[in-house]
């Protein structure tokens, strides 16, 4: 591939970022008509991407990347190929008929810009993510998509439910990137391998790994959490307080398929084996049911539909479990279909939303001679999600059926799932797609009305794509659906199916589906309270459970920080040295590195009276009954081991103990004078006895620490090293200050932080102190002083 | 602590002490001092001259608050680590020039561009703890 390939490959990466950057601008400029600008930037992506279509057709990846963090082996490295295409072609296509849509349908107002920003930024990190080759890079995008579907579903933050929403959807889809992180460290560390490319071409490598299970766990929480099945699924419908185009774009068509783009990425490498066919389809299937059963039980049309992307997400994790060729095919297939629908169906829920003002499907009716364009868009979409021909949702469908309907138990256990779930999925969309259009209209209604084209183009091209899609599936195959199969277990899928009737069980199941998806239609609303009455009697669900972990997470850390930080020094200072005791005798008596008995030293008889003097020092610290008293000798204390520094020949040592000593007991004297500490200590003797026990054991400890080190043969290599290039690489004579300031002065760069940092804190508390205690009698005293000293 | 004596004689010891210290700071590179030992005498000697002649006094003649200092000093500190990127150096890598000022030669250094610093640091630190328990303790 020559250079200037690679460089446009880059410009579609950054193309969504640019649009970004420039969106507020464009508003600014151009009113809402500057959606029409930005939305020319996922256009000019994809035209880039055509351009290498015929090469992803012919299954030879395109990588391109440059080293990002070499002596890590991370990179920046990106893969085209069949998978990444069609879903790249997905984000983007889709992504610029949102970008037309919100300028439809966004108020005017300063927040406007701030939105397209958003939801560029999104596209980018979205893109990045199904491109990316390495895996911290993937990491990297999979959290920037997280983060910008924070923000985008705290959109409207007035609003309390928002700011919910999207502090759940942030801790649930965080929370599994943290467990996705883990997971791919792990099979980085175990392989080596760094790059999915690598990985792909050693398919065996990792199932035969020790850490397969607990890797395969990991990743899965990831890609469950940020496709939202059960119990993990709470997050999509709380999102839906996210302005519609959001919900159309992140939480139907994209973010939500991440999960399911990871597992069709990692089926070749990890796909296949016995916990995988068991752990993938029992979540799918029980995601698909309950999430069809709660989306029936649902009366606004958002939550309705976000109801069941949660159960689409379910059927295609279940079919990515199933893992034969069929059903792989079978998930490349529903996954387009379903991303083409879905997003024209939230987007004509956002129509609906926008000129009735109302989403609840029983204040809706009769909008259909008020807004035809809508209406058919919504009867497509509704038909593309049901399975009905001759739409893409239909080959789809046949391909599901085709692939559940095996004869063994987990065949017929899938095939029930994916019957029951499908019929109250269709049933949903019909709800949808004709009971706010037929019927009379309430009077409420009247001044509904067709909006402006960019807010219907949007669905209706979505609509139409789904039927033409259908209609000249080769080429759709040859584009998209074969292409983005991953290879099957027994090398390349080829995805063949077209319009037509396919005679066998799958044509069966489907004319069963779209029965009972009628009649579970007509009996809608009955259907509705039976559901909320069964729902009503449990009480509780994962959303409650979310609420409850959130609280005692707080209450807990309350109460642990509580325990931990009781705002009394003595006991800090007890559990310090409490720690320091033990650190020091398990390590000394575990490791049997006791000092042996020294021998009695040869000294002169000032060096005995030095050694005196820091003994009395020692001892009338402990024995004064004064704390003045007390302060001062263990100052004498101090000045005669900065005596013994002196005599052992460390001048520079010395010098700055005396510097040390004489500060701190000036400062300690006044502590203690403002502290109004009782001027004795009147501790019982339950108190003193153990705490005298800890100061021994700590200071015994130490002595045997340090006499042990010095029986030690004594390494000469570092103090030789100094002696020698003291004077030679840094010009100074004083090796002490040299090492403080030249070859260890980055160390000395932190320590000065620290005290500056220290002394502010410091400052500041004795501040809080002194607002507390003054009043006005002695505000005035000082004023006078100072009055005083005016020369 | 306001005897007549100590009034009287503290300035002079401090302006004493505060000239050691600078001595300290200077000579630190080749004999016993630097910029730590030397902050802290300078410090002792902004503590005694608080307690004799009080707190307002000392601020008056720090003119600047004596955080102020040690923040200062830090800039100083990190300043004289990036210095030699500009000279296609690495980072904290001491820069040398020898200047010959009437027969003597002056050592001018980026070290001692960093010494300075620390000293300040601990100056403008402690005497700021120090000044502002003194400053309570003559309320």
């Amino acid at each position: 591939m020559n250079s200037l390939s690679s460089g446009l490959l880059y410009l579609v990466l950054a193309l969504p970022f640019i649009g970004a950057l420039v969106a507020p601008l464009s508003l600014i400029a151009l009113g809402r008509f500057g959606s029409l600008v930005l939305a020319c930037f996922p256009v000019g992506a994809l035209a880039i991407l055509f351009q290498q279509s015929a090469q992803v057709q012919s299954r030879v990846p395109i990588l391109f990347g440059f080293d990002w963090i070499p002596s890590f082996g991370v990179r920046f490295a990106f893969r085209l190929d069949g998978l990444s295409f069609g879903f790249a072609f997905l984000i983007l296509s889709i992504g610029a008929l949102v970008v037309l849509y919100s300028g439809g349908y966004m108020p005017k107002g300063s927040k406007r810009g701030r939105f397209f920003a958003y939801i560029l930024m999104f596209m980018g990190a979205m893109l990045g993510l199904v491109l990316s080759d390495d895996l911290i890079t993937f990491f990297v995008f999979w959290e920037l998509t997280s983060i910008t579907s924070f923000l985008l579903i705290g959109f409207n933050f007035e609003k309390e439910a928002a700011r919910r929403g999207a502090m759940q959807a942030l801790v649930i889809t965080g929370g599994g990137g943290l467990a996705l992180l883990a997971g791919l460290l792990l099979i980085r560390e175990a392989t080596g391998l760094t790059s999915l490319t690598a990985l792909l071409e050693q398919p065996e490598a990792v199932k035969a790994l020790s850490i397969y299970g607990p890797a395969l766990v990991l990743i899965l929480i990831g890609a469950f959490t940020k496709s939202a099945q059960m119990p993990f699924h709470v997050w999509l419908p709380n999102a839906m307080e996210a302005p519609t185009p959001v919900s159309s774009y992140l939480h139907s068509a994209t973010m939500v398929k991440a999960g399911i783009y990871l597992l069709m990425r990692l089926f070749p490498v990890m796909g296949g084996t016995l916990a995988w066919e068991l752990i993938l389809p029992l979540f799918g299937g029980v995601t698909l049911v309950i999430a069809a059963i709660l989306a029936m039980r649902q009366s606004d049309i958002k939550l309705m539909l976000a109801y069941t992307t949660v159960a689409s997400l379910g059927l295609l994790v279940m079919l990515i479990g199933i893992g034969t060729e069929l059903a792989i095919e079978a998930a490349v297939l529903y996954l387009f279909a379903h991303s083409l629908a879905k997003a024209c169906l939230f987007m004509v829920a956002g129509s609906i939303d926008h000129s009735a003002g109302t989403r609840d499907i029983r204040a809706l009716g009769g909008l259909a001679r008020k807004m035809p364009l809508t209406f058919a868009a919504a009867v497509l979409g509704a038909a593309a999600m049901g399975g009905l021909p001759p739409l893409f949702g239909f080959l789809a469908k046949e391909e599901v059926y085709a692939a559940t309907a095996t004869l063994d138990l987990k065949g017929v256990l899938t095939t029930i799932a994916a019957v029951s779930g499908n019929a109250l999925m269709f049933a949903v969309a019909l709800v949808v797609a004709i009971k706010p259009f037929a019927g009379t209209m309430p009077s409420g209604l009247r001044k509904a009305h067709e909006s402006t084209p960019l807010i219907w183009i949007g669905p209706i091209v979505l609509g139409v794509v789904g039927l033409l899609a259908a209609i000249f599936s080769q080429t759709t195959h040859q584009f998209i659906s074969n292409p983005m199969s991953p290879p099957g277990l027994d090398g390349a899928v080829a995805v063949d199916i077209a319009l037509g009737f396919h005679f066998g069980p799958a044509l069966i199941l489907s004319i069963v589906t779209v029965a009972a998806g009628v009649v579970l239609f007509l009996r809608a609303s009955q259907m509705r309270s039976l559901i909320a009455d069964a729902l009503g009697r449990i009480g509780w669900g994962p959303d409650k459970g979310f609420d409850q972990l959130m609280r005692a997470l707080v209450v807990g850390a309350f109460h642990l920080t509580v325990k931990l930080q009781p705002g009394r020094l003595d006991i800090y200072m007890k559990v310090t040295i409490a720690v320091i005791v033990a650190t020091l005798w398990i390590t000394m008596i575990w490791a049997g590195s006791l000092p042996t008995r020294p021998a009695m030293p040869d000294l002169y008889f000032y060096e005995w009276g030095v050694i005196g003097l820091v003994v009395l020092g020692a001892v009338v610290v402990v024995l004064a009954n004064n704390r003045l008293t007390a302060i001062v000798s263990l100052g004498i204390q101090g000045l005669a081991v900065a005596l013994l520094f002196m005599l052992l020949g460390a001048p520079d040592l010395s010098f700055t103990q005396f510097m040390v000593e004489i500060l701190s007991v000036a400062i300690l004297a006044l502590v203690m004078t403002r502290l109004r500490l009782m001027p004795a200590d009147r501790r019982p003797w339950r108190n003193i006895v153990p705490e005298a026990a800890l100061a021994i054991a700590g200071g015994l400890g130490f002595a045997l620490f340090l006499l042990h080190i010095t029986q030690r043969p004594f390494d000469t290599v570092i103090g030789d090293f100094y002696t020698r290039y003291s004077y030679v690489i840094a010009h100074g004579r004083n090796i002490v200050n040299v090492i403080l300031v030249d070859f260890r002065g980055v160390d000395t760069m932190g320590e000065i932080a620290v005290v500056l940092t220290t002394g502010a804190a410091i400052l500041a508390l004795v501040r809080i102190r002194a607002v507390k205690t003054s009043d006005t009698r002695f505000s005035r005293k000082r004023r006078r002083r100072a009055g005083e000293l005016q020369p | 602590m306001r005897t007549l004596i100590f009034r009287v004689t503290a300035p002079y010891l401090t302006a004493l002490m505060l000239l050691f210290s600078l001595f300290v700071l200077l000579r630190g590179h080749n004999e016993p001092g630097g910029g730590f030992i030397g902050g802290l005498i300078a410090s002792s000697a902004i503590a005694v001259y608080g307690m004799a002649c009080g707190v307002d006094a000392v601020r008056r003649a720090l003119h600047f608050h004596p955080i102020a200092y040690a923040a200062f000093g830090l800039i100083a500190a990190v300043l004289a680590g990036f210095l030699p990127l500009f000279g296609r150096a690495q980072f904290m890598t001491g820069l040398w020039v020898f200047v010959d000022i009437a027969g003597s030669e002056l050592a001018l250094s980026t070290t001692l561009l960093f010494d300075v610093g620390v000293f300040l640091v601990i100056v403008g630190a402690i005497s700021a703890i120090a000044l502002s328990l003194e400053e309570r303790y003559s309320d």
